[in-house]
């Protein structure tokens, strides 16, 4: 008797096998998106949810603690899901801002039934981080090379267009193990989009996004993939986040910059390239600043977003969330730097503040 | 097939009680309601079973409809060009968790027969419970020491002398970098060997004594004994905890995805990174917002499905198989 229980024991394992798979298929938001009830003692509580982004978090997270001390009244809960859910969750409306590191699509704009505002919160960018034995921090890295490195055409550590820039380096003939981001993710968006502007071929060939299908190499998934795999195989290059690579104390590259310029990655270097693109920023301020001009602007930068609604259903909400973004863009901004976060640019802010003056709610201006 | 065994003779006497209140026609509520209750947590699996089913199908339509049979056969997956093909994704899936079976089983049955037959009874419930706990660790912390320590290990000792000794196997060629196929059946064999070694001991320690004294009065060795005697009886319930290692090692995502080298490419050789069905969903789910991509990876879900309830069959019909064999019994 016992023993003919195991095929049901199995049959459950094949139940529990599905709920696995059900999961990534689900339409319905993730119950954990819900707003949180206002609880009876603080019955004036407005509750704020946003989504999105997962590289931005660590600083989203500190903002609303910082603003939640200073403003009692407003809580603010932010999901840190991933810029695919976040658009999904702000154009489904079941939160109040979405938030993702590659500005919206047109298409996906399309699908929203309302206008959406972009909001540039603060400035990230990618890094190459690499293990190469008796190399320290600082390869420089032309444009030709990661280029040539990512398509496979460059195979060893020792080939010339690595070794030109880099006098007196110990270059090793070893192998190059590519390493890539396997999970979609802005930071590939960014990435293949610095490539394809550094060369016709990579456009052709692979072309951007979030996930793209890499000639070569092998991937890691999130940033503590990539940084995993660097780290434990000699011979590997990976690209990664900044903030994540300086916390974790990876060796990264030197960057090559549209000018020309060999750019070290640093909060400054990242905001220039924010800065000289300023005055072209597009009017719904949904701008690229990857291989930004100018002779000190690091290429491989990006803006991350917030997305709200620019005419909001709720005053009392819709008023709390416009200044809260205020509050983000000024204040916040300075508490970025502890978080290696680069600041957003004083002209950029200013496009920003005409953008937020022109929130509704209910055809009514909310500052 | 079976034969009469001391548990056919306990039932015959249990049953015929049930039999007569039944035909008194004495029906007892609670045990109805009993009834009722656990039927409907059966079916419930049903009905869950077959929502999800529907579920995937309705979110894969667009891709179902756009490339048909090419989505299974096509080795192409390029979410730039929106063009889907997932067939290297159902070789990894297949390839690393059959080869962890492969790795496993033995490991996982010398463990079941040495904890319930031939251990001393002190270490039986120690070494019992340290297997037990290898069960319970949770999937990303395995995953995390794969990269950290299984990883260098296969790089720097166990692929070169792979690649020394059967180097001539294009099994064994390529770069080795310590990540790819090899190492994500290993990990996965780790993983599913606590699964598939205590449900077999268990089925080993629910067989009946005389089985062995038995075997073992009609002059059989040890071995003898456990070989002719015990394994054959148990075959069904080790089939059983072997399937539910194999679930495991099919839908495993985490530690996979974080040795296998998540590359979508068939390669003959076990050091080439390789992705699997699960790996391809856990991945790009989330930042999947284009309708295609999406259907793409609900449809690679259906066929996860799919292939985890064909090789189930294919488990169920092999021991149906050797059962029907003259003398099948007698091997395992």
């Amino acid at each position: 008797m016992r023993v003919t229980a195991i095929p049901f024991l199995a049959a459950l394992a094949l139940g529990a096998g599905c709920e696995k798979s059900e999961g990534p298929v689900k339409k319905e938001p993730s119950p954990t998106v819900k707003e949180t009830s206002p609880t009876p003692e603080k019955a004036k509580t407005i509750a704020l949810t946003g989504a999105g982004a997962t590289f931005p978090a660590p600083l989203y997270i500190k903002w609303v603690s910082e603003y939640h001390k200073a403003h009692a009244d407003v809580e603010i809960n932010y999901q840190s899901i991933g810029s695919g859910g976040g658009i999904k969750q702000i154009t489904e409306k079941t939160v109040d801002f979405g938030a993702s590191d590659a500005p919206m699509k047109d298409d996906e704009l399309a699908k929203a039934s309302a206008k959406l505002v972009h909001v540039p919160m603060t400035i990230g960018a990618v890094v190459l981080a690499y293990n190469v034995p008796d190399v320290p921090q600082g390869l420089k890295l032309s444009r030709k090379a990661l280029v040539g490195i990512y398509l496979g055409t460059i195979k060893k550590w020792n080939d010339p267009e690595i070794a030109k820039p880099n006098p007196g380096a110990k270059l090793p003939d070893s192998d190059i193990s590519v390493t890539y981001r396997s999970d979609g993710s802005g930071t590939t968006a960014v990435f293949t989009s610095f490539l394809s502007k550094a060369s016709p071929e990579w456009k052709e060939k692979v072309g951007e996004g979030k996930a793209v299908k890499f000639p070569v190499g092998m991937g890691g998934k999130g940033n503590e993939g990539v940084a995993g795999q660097v780290k434990s195989t000699p011979g590997a290059i990976g690209y990664v986040e900044l903030a994540y690579a300086k916390q974790t104390g990876l060796t990264y590259g030197v960057v090559e910059n549209a000018a020309g310029k060999l750019v070290e990655p640093s909060l400054d270097s990242v905001s220039a390239a924010a800065a000289a693109l300023a005055d072209k920023m597009p009017d719904d301020l949904r701008a690229w600043i990857v291989d930004a001009p100018g002779d000190a602007s690091y290429p491989i930068s990006s803006f991350t977003f917030i997305m709200v609604y620019e005419d909001m259903a709720d005053a009392t909400k819709g008023k709390a969330l416009a200044q809260f973004l205020w509050w983000a863009v000024h204040d916040g901004q300075k508490l970025g730097g502890a978080l290696d976060y680069a600041p957003l640019p004083a002209d950029v802010v200013t496009k920003v503040e005409a953008k937020l003056k022109g929130l509704k709610a209910q055809g009514q201006a909310l500052l | 097939m079976k034969r009469p065994t001391a548990f056919d003779t306990e039932l015959a006497l249990v049953r015929p009680r049930g039999l007569l209140q039944r035909m008194a026609g004495e029906v007892n509520l609670g045990d109805q309601i009993f009834r009722v209750v656990t039927a409907l947590f059966a079916f419930g699996i049903v009905a869950a079973l077959a929502g999800m089913t529907m579920e995937m199908v309705s979110q894969s339509l667009p891709t179902l409809r756009r490339f048909g049979l090419g989505f299974i056969v096509g080795t192409n997956w390029d979410p730039v060009r929106e063009e889907f093909g997932a067939l290297p994704y159902i070789f990894g899936t297949v390839v690393s968790s059959l080869l962890a079976l492969a790795l496993a089983v033995p490991v996982a049955l010398g463990i079941a027969i040495f904890l319930s037959e031939l251990a001393p009874t002190w270490i039986r419930r120690p070494l019992g419970f340290m297997v037990e706990l290898l069960a319970a660790i949770p999937s990303v912390v395995y995953g995390l020491w794969g990269v950290f320590v299984l990883a260098p290990w296969m790089r720097e000792t166990v692929q070169p002398l792979l690649k020394r000794t059967l180097g001539f196997l294009p099994l064994f060629q390529g770069t080795a970098n310590g990540f790819g196929m090899l190492t994500a059946a290993l990990i996965l064999a780790i993983m599913i060997l606590p699964t598939i070694a205590s449900i077999s001991r268990d089925v080993l320690a629910a067989a009946p004594a005389v089985l062995r004294e038995g075997a073992l009065a009609l002059g059989a060795t040890r071995w003898e004994a456990i070989r002719r005697a015990l394994l054959p009886f148990v075959r069904s319930g080790l089939v059983g905890a072997i399937i539910l290692g194999l679930g495991r090692a099919l839908g495993e995502t985490m530690a996979a995805t974080m040795v296998i080298g998540n590359r979508g490419e068939i390669s003959g050789s076990l050091f080439k990174p390789g992705a699997t069905m699960a790996s391809v969903i856990a991945n790009e789910y989330t930042e999947a917002s284009n309708d295609v991509h999406l259907a793409a990876l609900s449809e690679v879900a259906l066929l996860l499905f799919g292939v985890t309830l064909l090789l189930n069959i294919a488990a169920r019909v092999l021991v149906w198989r050797v059962g029907r064999l003259p003398g099948g019994a007698g091997r395992m």
